[in-house]
């Protein structure tokens, strides 16, 4: 899953779990049915996880693109000076 | 967000989170609930009156209970509570109550009722003042929700004395 995708599950999961949870409860209040209102909950929260929870391919629209191989040559990543462990070679 | 571990613990709690507040709100629609219940209840018969060897005055009477409950159930109620206690004054405590008859009420259906029944639990005074005694015979409930608040209110039902000898 790439960046744009992960911000897009992120927000579909939210929006989708608030809109189910406005409509299971009004359903549930006007229908005077507390189990309507868990069921349509539950019923929202499984097609919610089916429907971002997956590495699906929408999700995957917009690869990274990383740079060429040869291109990263030419750019060495700069080396860490390994500290001089005197401890340790003291120890040895 | 980037593995399917981190996505479906995010949903999880972000679904039980949103859960919670729907209870929440669940339990708050019930304060909008005014019920008017009503009651009455008719003692038909002192069954037998009597100073226990000990002492203590004890009574046993039948009553016929009619009871209009269904304005209590709300979409959030699982369940009302509902007993009769005899209350009255004595000289030692001001407020005496006895539970004589109690019942499980499931649902709206059966919250209109009436009963002919003698006293369930044992009507017994601490002392032996339940001679002419005047009480009240009173209503409680307790509402039970599905989720948040219990309620509990009551209804006083005046005007009972109790017989002036033994019997």
């Amino acid at each position: 899953m790439d960046w744009q995708g992960q911000k897009l599950a992120e927000q579909l999961m939210q929006i989708l779990l608030l809109v189910f949870a406005v409509v299971a409860f009004t359903a549930g209040y006007l229908m005077g049915s507390f189990q309507t209102m868990i069921q349509i909950y539950a019923g929202g929260v499984v097609l919610t996880t089916l429907i971002t929870v997956p590495n699906w391919p929408w999700f995957n629209r917009h690869p990274l693109q990383w740079l060429d191989p040869s291109e990263a040559e030419k750019h060495p990543k700069p080396q860490v000076q390994p500290v001089s462990s005197k401890k340790k070679s003291a120890k040895k | 967000m980037h593995s399917f571990g981190y996505r479906a613990n995010a949903l999880l709690t972000f679904a039980v989170t949103i859960l919670a507040l729907m209870c929440a709100i669940a339990s708050f629609s019930d304060t909008f609930n005014s019920p008017s219940p009503s009651s009455q209840i008719q003692i038909l018969n002192i069954n037998w009156f009597q100073k226990q060897p000990h002492g203590n005055d004890e009574v046993s009477l039948t009553m016929n209970i009619t009871a209009d409950l269904r304005s209590l159930f709300t979409w959030n109620t699982k369940q009302v509570f509902a007993f009769v206690a005899a209350e009255y004054e004595t000289p030692k405590n001001s407020l005496n109550q006895v539970s004589l008859w109690d019942a499980i009420i499931p649902t709206k259906e059966h919250a209109s009722f009436w009963i002919q029944t003698a006293n369930k639990y044992r009507f017994v005074d601490q002392g032996s003042n339940l001679r002419g005694k005047e009480f009240n015979l009173t209503l409680h409930w307790h509402v039970m929700p599905k989720t948040g608040k219990m309620f509990v209110d009551k209804l006083v039902m005046s005007g009972y004395r109790l017989p002036e000898e033994y019997r």
